[in-house]
């Protein structure tokens, strides 16, 4: 895949003689003037293009071929969900957030699970906290594969993408198992998880175990020490740590500038502060380092699974408040009771109070926060996702600030953007 | 030495089916799915669609994969344009096919609004399974084709 | 290093800025400081900047439209705008809230303070419709720019289309607009 090709929608145009039929005077105050005069070059780069990632459009103001602005365009995949959200009941909602960031749909569940949980006070027992962490982790590592396939595809690497993909497919048919859906499961419910695991699930985990650290090494050595990787990786893309704490940068992209911070150490959620695991830093904060710290968090969340098994506990998965958790399929068929919240649960669901509480996770990209406010009714008055794409993306014209045009692709594949979590 | 005998209908068929190149355009979460196809599990190239153009000049599919947004809808229906004829539609999951779960104010309801469909695939997203079957489902139909019923054949003429 | 010891924000706030702080809620842990939409600029530099608070990491900017189908609001609260700050020296969060009147939300912008808060603000004046004073490049951001009304507001309807099932699919074709070639 030619890494320069540039096939936009809406043609590139010079500022003279321009088939643009936007108006460059409108663009005044954004890009410099020397683009409104046509000594710079604009140019359109998507929303279909094979290495944004997704439906990112990005306005870049070129001299020659290095990068003066860069404006981002984004919103191409603007799907409503929040307004969605606003519209359903509690537990419907968890259906949706799965589609937000399609890379990792279990971290939208958990963040939005331990919203409501925050906001009607609900207990999550010992077992479900420990499966959660297993899927947390497990769809860590898949967003890293997919990531680390397609950044390397992007930068001309073909074969790190089928090799990835072929590890995926082992995560995602585990998912299948779980959830009986291979990407959105809506597995993790608000009180726990949907159901247990099942009997073949732990044996096909620790197979998958014992096999994945050595694929690691393969990916490794066909990029990490290789010459033409290091050439377009090292020295690229370098954003110092006070630009990326003041740009909101999180996750792996900020780490790689070498700030500490991972929600799962700092806030720790679902029992987070029981397992023994590092947080890779970098030290320069650019392409590479971003890069390479993800390598080492798939081998951390390999640690954290292994960790997790050891000390699953038994007892229920799912909270035994049957106020907010409706009954076992078993109780209806002997008790009225259970009959009663069933039937409550699912044609009202349940009420939280009017009152607001934010949480975040740390999602494979960074900190996924949702903001929930509730009526005091059955449905919420206002979800808000910060999601670490829309962040990201927004600190792109910083990160590519006079870099030349081929090495953008590298920037934007190393923040890892999902343009189904930046539109929402 | 072996004759062969066919129609010029079957022949030409034959060749579109065998090599149908997608344009390389994924949306949201069906282009995942899609992707997965491509690649080492699934291997689409079976069916002679490994090579995905960049450009859809090039490309003879375009696979619909995700939910289409009004603000994208002008874009879709432009790439749609920019194919060259003959040219053959999927609509990939729920949300291409009908709006899926978002049924509300940015998302279009169907991309069957903006470009006419050949194929839809059902699910949310669709297994890789699904794909190829929509995607064979699409063989069937263009090998049922004739040159003569052709939109761009009565255009010329 | 010496980390000077924390401050209670509140308290601290109170002292600095008297008139700012209009009320607090606590809520599962949370702590919501309330304050006047004129003053939010200086409460947020005094935040990030004592020496004992150090918010130097802005998490999110939401805002929630308190619209009733009732009318059963105040009018003069119908916005409000929340923003969720972090400091990573101490490892807390903090909630900074202004409400906004009905009539002409306008609150000033914080990106000066934060740079991450450009693009936060810019979803809310696409989402919410409320003005933010002094931000660098208030256009719409995730809608198309000729988008009339602003959708994450509660009076803005859903769009809400029929769905189509077998016993309804002749009247919903009839009206579709489907592509022609």
């Amino acid at each position: 895949m030619a890494v320069s090709h540039v096939e936009g929608t809406s043609v590139g145009a010079v500022a003279q003689e321009s088939t643009w039929e936007g108006n460059v005077e409108e663009l005044r105050g954004l890009v410099s003037d020397r683009a409104l005069t046509g000594e710079t070059m604009l140019l359109n780069m998507g929303p279909h293009h094979p290495s944004t990632h997704g439906v990112l459009r990005l306005l870049l103001e070129l001299d020659g071929e290095q990068i003066v602005t860069c404006l981002p365009d984004v919103g191409f995949l603007h799907t409503g969900i929040e307004k969605n959200i606003e519209a359903k009941t509690y537990e419907k909602g968890v259906t949706l957030t799965d589609r937000m960031d399609y890379l990792s749909p279990m971290s939208n569940n958990m963040v939005f699970c331990l919203a409501i949980e925050k906001l009607v006070d609900l207990d999550v027992p010992a077992r479900a906290q420990v499966i959660r962490v297993i899927c947390l982790e497990l769809s860590r590592i898949s967003s890293h594969l997919v990531w680390l396939g397609t950044h390397a595809l992007d930068l001309g690497a073909m074969s790190v993408f089928l090799y990835a993909f072929r590890e995926r497919e082992m995560i995602l048919n585990m998912f299948e198992m779980l959830s009986g859906q291979r990407l959105m499961g809506s597995y993790f419910r608000p009180g726990g998880v949907w159901r247990d695991l099942t009997p073949d699930f732990l044996p096909t985990l620790e197979k998958f175990l014992d096999y994945f650290p050595a694929k690691i090494d393969d990916y490794e050595s066909l990029l990490t020490n290789n010459p033409l990787w290091i050439d377009r990786t090292q020295g690229i893309g370098v954003v110092e740590p006070e630009d990326a704490l003041a740009w909101g940068m999180s996750g792996p992209s900020l780490r790689g500038s070498g700030v500490n911070w991972d929600i799962r150490k700092a806030m720790p959620y679902s029992g987070y502060e029981q397992y023994d695991f590092h947080v890779p830093l970098g030290e320069h904060g650019d392409v590479y380092d971003r890069f390479f710290i993800r390598i080492l968090e798939l081998r951390e969340s390999v640690k954290i699974i292994r960790q997790a098994i050891q000390k699953l506990p038994g007892g229920p998965f799912r909270s035994q408040n049957r106020k907010f958790v409706p009954p076992p399929r078993a109780e209806l068929g002997q008790s009225m009771e259970a009959v009663i919240h069933h039937f409550k649960l699912w044609t009202e669901g349940f009420s939280a109070p009017d009152a607001e509480v934010y949480v975040s996770v740390e999602s494979p990209r960074g900190e996924i926060g949702c903001y929930l406010h509730g009526t005091g009714g059955n449905k919420p008055r206002r979800v808000h996702f910060k999601t670490p794409s829309y962040m990201h993306i927004g600190a792109l014209p910083v990160m590519t600030k006079d870099h030349f045009i081929a090495d953008l692709v590298a920037i934007i594949g190393s923040v890892d953007i999902v343009l189904g979590d930046c539109d929402r | 030495m072996g004759v062969v005998t066919t129609t010029l209908d079957t022949a030409v068929n034959w060749a579109r089916t065998g090599a149908m190149w997608p344009l390389l355009f994924g949306l949201a979460c069906c282009a995942i799915e899609m992707m997965a196809t491509q690649a080492s599990d699934y291997d689409l190239s079976r069916f002679g669609m490994e090579l995905n153009r960049a450009s859809p000049r090039q490309s003879d599919l375009i696979i619909v994969a995700g939910r289409v947004t009004r603000k994208m809808a002008p874009v879709v229906r432009q790439l749609y344009d920019q194919m060259a004829s003959p040219k053959w539609v999927i609509a990939m999951g729920d949300c291409a096919s009908c709006g899926g779960v978002y049924n509300n104010y940015a998302v279009v309801q169907g991309v069957d609004e903006i470009i006419p469909v050949d194929v839809y695939i059902a699910g949310c997203p669709p297994r890789p399974e699904q794909l190829i079957h929509g995607i064979l489902t699409l063989h069937e139909k263009i090998k049922g084709d004739s040159l003569r019923n052709a939109v761009y054949v009565k255009e010329l003429a | 290093m010496d980390i000077p010891k924390a401050l209670n924000p509140v308290e601290a706030l109170k002292n600095a800025l008297p008139d700012a702080v209009a009320d607090v809620v606590e809520f599962r842990d949370e702590t919501t400081i309330v304050v006047d939409p004129t003053k939010i600029r200086s409460v947020m530099q005094f935040l990030r900047d004592t020496s004992g608070l150090i918010y130097n990491f802005l998490s999110d900017i939401s805002a929630v439209d308190y619209w009733d189908q009732s009318y059963n609001y105040d009018i003069n609260k119908r916005f409000g705008v929340s923003y969720h700050i972090y400091s990573m020296l101490y490892n807390r969060r903090l909630r900074v809230k202004v409400y906004l009147p009905e009539e002409a939300p306008t609150v000033e912008s914080v990106t000066s303070i934060w740079p991450a808060a450009n693009w936060l603000e810019r979803e809310i004046i696409d989402m919410m419709g409320v003005k933010f004073v002094g931000h660098p490049d208030p256009r719409r951001v995730l809608m198309p720019e000729d988008w009339e009304g602003y959708p994450h507001r509660r009076d803005y309807p859903l769009g809400y289309e029929t769905i189509q099932f077998s016993f309804n699919v002749e009247e919903i074709i009839k009206h579709k607009p489907l592509a022609k070639e």
